[in-house]
């Protein structure tokens, strides 16, 4: 029974990462029509150091997630501190709200959402997928910070200010840095969020700004060579890293041993 | 905030901020919760507020006609009775991509339970749930590498058989499933690994040392107590599969119409703003009723959702 379930186990994984590993693949084979025999090439990736289309959105794709990563682990920070410390009405509420970027079809808030920046004349561009990707990122802001104050006792900081610290000082020099490997995993966790962002880019990209999803996505519609392979393994690689590092600092569903 | 600092540093108290002079204590609730909520209201809400009124429109408010307000747009499903079979063709497609991720999710989750420990445990969990954090697009890219005619499957059924046919189905409604279920697997795993984890063993012992087979265990025991897991995740899957667009568009080209493919249209092809601001806020109306009837599952099971 246990060699059973570890077989099926392993076809699952081969599931999952099989046909990322053969697109990973075909971005190393020659033949530009995705043919066997199977020839090691990087000329697609020579290729793409020479496409100024996908270069110039991919650079849109990271300043975006870096923006993202930082304002919203700012703002999330700020009101996670506020629901895990503080008493007042209405928290309920306030946490509910945290759930529609969440929990919405990204179709029916992206649409909203171009609606509404073109019904008051915000517009679509670099600004709207900033306003955007950062309300998205919140919510995972707020939930990872969150869950990183319940592993922080909150004596510590009552000690520290029951010895004559302000509850700024005490916040900056007693819960602070103890919260920051969950900062640090949130702001990581914003940022993959932001670069693998597709269907709200989609609807608020313009054809002179977009990001590296949209400009893939309409490669793909259009017809495309093994250049998409290459970009689509660097961005998968780049995301895999980021939410690695994340695991390793914020240990989803895993214990921490933080005090 | 320096000088405020400074004198309230004479009168700390274990009370907290609470009895602090200075900044009162919902001041500073505010200043922290204002920015986050702020940006989440004109982002999200209020959106959601103008598409609502826009669904209401007879006509995108881009010319000089003038707009009238109408109920027209949601009559749309006696009007064009197609688009009800393009809405049975979105359920059933949600539906299949959600039973065949309970299933398949269901055993992985029990395998990793009950057949696997400590650091192994640790690092498959971490390997099923990373491609759920990486670029959805790109994986459903991937399998268009695979299903395609001439493709990898191709490739390996010619190396098994060679001479045989092609087994490639994309462009099919099947593909967009297997796409979809790729997707939403990993999440479906996590859901259930953590009901089924808490399950004690000295149950399923004590059921087996009474004699107890197999399915009764599986049926009697791991299913109930795994419920919570698998209605979380079977909500969290079917919703987003109810609102996908880009998936069955480029696994099912021209069999991939859905209701996420029509409401797109409405917003980028035919720029008939208020018919799809009326299909989207059905829609919405679908989700949220799904989520009001699965809310108490929903909420214990909450913690795990990030």
């Amino acid at each position: 029974m246990i060699g059973l379930a570890r077989f099926y186990l392993a076809a699952i994984l081969v599931f999952l990462y099989l046909p990322i590993v053969v697109m990973m693949a075909m971005g190393f084979n020659e033949s530009s029509l995705y043919e066997l025999p199977f020839h090691f090439s990087t000329k697609w990736y020579v290729a793409l150091a020479g496409n100024d289309q996908l270069i110039s959105a991919g650079i849109n794709s990271i300043v975006i997630a870096v923006i993202t990563a930082v304002v919203s682990t700012i703002l999330g920070t700020m009101a996670s501190v506020a629901l895990a410390r503080r008493t007042f009405k209405g928290k309920t509420l306030l946490q509910l709200m945290l759930l529609p970027p969440i929990a919405i079809p990204w179709l029916i808030t992206g649409t909203a959402m171009l609606v509404f920046f073109f019904w008051t004349g915000i517009g679509r561009g670099m600004h709207a997928l900033l306003i955007g990707h950062v309300a998205l990122a919140i919510p995972y802001v707020v939930l990872v910070v969150g869950t990183g104050f319940q592993t922080i006792r909150a004596d510590l900081e009552e000690a520290a200010m029951s010895l004559g610290s302000t509850p700024i000082h005490a916040f900056f020099s007693v819960t602070l840095p103890l919260l920051a490997p969950s900062i640090l995993g949130a702001a990581l966790f914003a940022f993959a969020v932001s670069l693998d962002q597709f269907v709200i880019s989609y609807f608020l990209a313009t054809p002179g700004f977009t990001t590296l999803p949209v400009q893939i996505y309409s490669a793909i519609r259009k017809g495309f060579t093994p250049e998409i392979n290459a970009i689509s393994t660097i961005l998968l690689i780049g995301s895999m890293a980021a939410i690695l590092v994340f695991a390793i600092f914020a240990r989803p569903g895993g214990v921490s041993d933080k005090r | 905030m320096q000088p405020e600092a400074v004198s309230a540093s004479t009168t700390r108290g274990p009370e907290g901020s609470r009895a602090r002079p200075g900044i009162p204590g919902w001041l500073a609730t505010l200043v922290l919760l204002l920015p986050t909520y702020g940006w989440l209201f004109i982002a999200v809400l209020l959106p959601l507020c103008t598409m609502f009124v826009f669904s209401f429109m007879n006509a995108t408010p881009m010319g000089k006609a003038p707009i009238v307000f109408t109920l027209r747009q949601y009559q749309v499903f006696s009007t064009q009775p197609y688009l009800l079979g393009i809405a049975w063709t979105s359920l059933l497609m949600g539906f299949w991509t959600t039973f065949a991720c309970a299933v398949l999710g269901f055993f992985a989750a029990l395998a990793l339970a009950r057949a696997t420990i400590g650091r192994t445990r640790e690092t498959l969990l971490i390997l099923i749930l990373l491609p759920f954090w990486t670029n959805g697009l790109v994986r459903i890219f991937s399998w268009t590498m695979v299903l395609r005619e001439g493709g990898f499957l191709d490739d390996v059924l010619h190396w098994v058989w060679p001479g045989a046919g092609s087994i490639g189905f994309l462009y099919t409604r099947s593909a967009i499933v297997v796409g979809l279920v790729h997707g939403y697997l990993p999440y479906m795993i996590l859901t259930c690994y953590i009901a089924l984890v808490t399950i004690d063993d000295a149950i399923i012992e004590a059921a087996a040392s009474l004699g107890a087979r197999w399915w009764t265990i599986l049926f009697r025991i791991l299913i109930p107590m795994a419920a919570p897991g698998l209605i979380s995740g079977a909500v969290l899957t079917f919703v987003p599969v109810l609102g996908s667009f880009m998936e069955p568009r480029i696994l099912g080209g021209r069999v991939g119409v859905t209701m996420g493919t029509v409401i797109e249209d409405q917003f980028t092809q035919a720029f008939n703003w208020p018919l799809g601001a009326a299909l989207s806020f059905t829609m919405l109306a679908v989700v949220l009723a799904i989520f009001a009837t699965f809310s108490g599952v929903l909420r214990r099971g909450s913690g795990a959702v990030a």
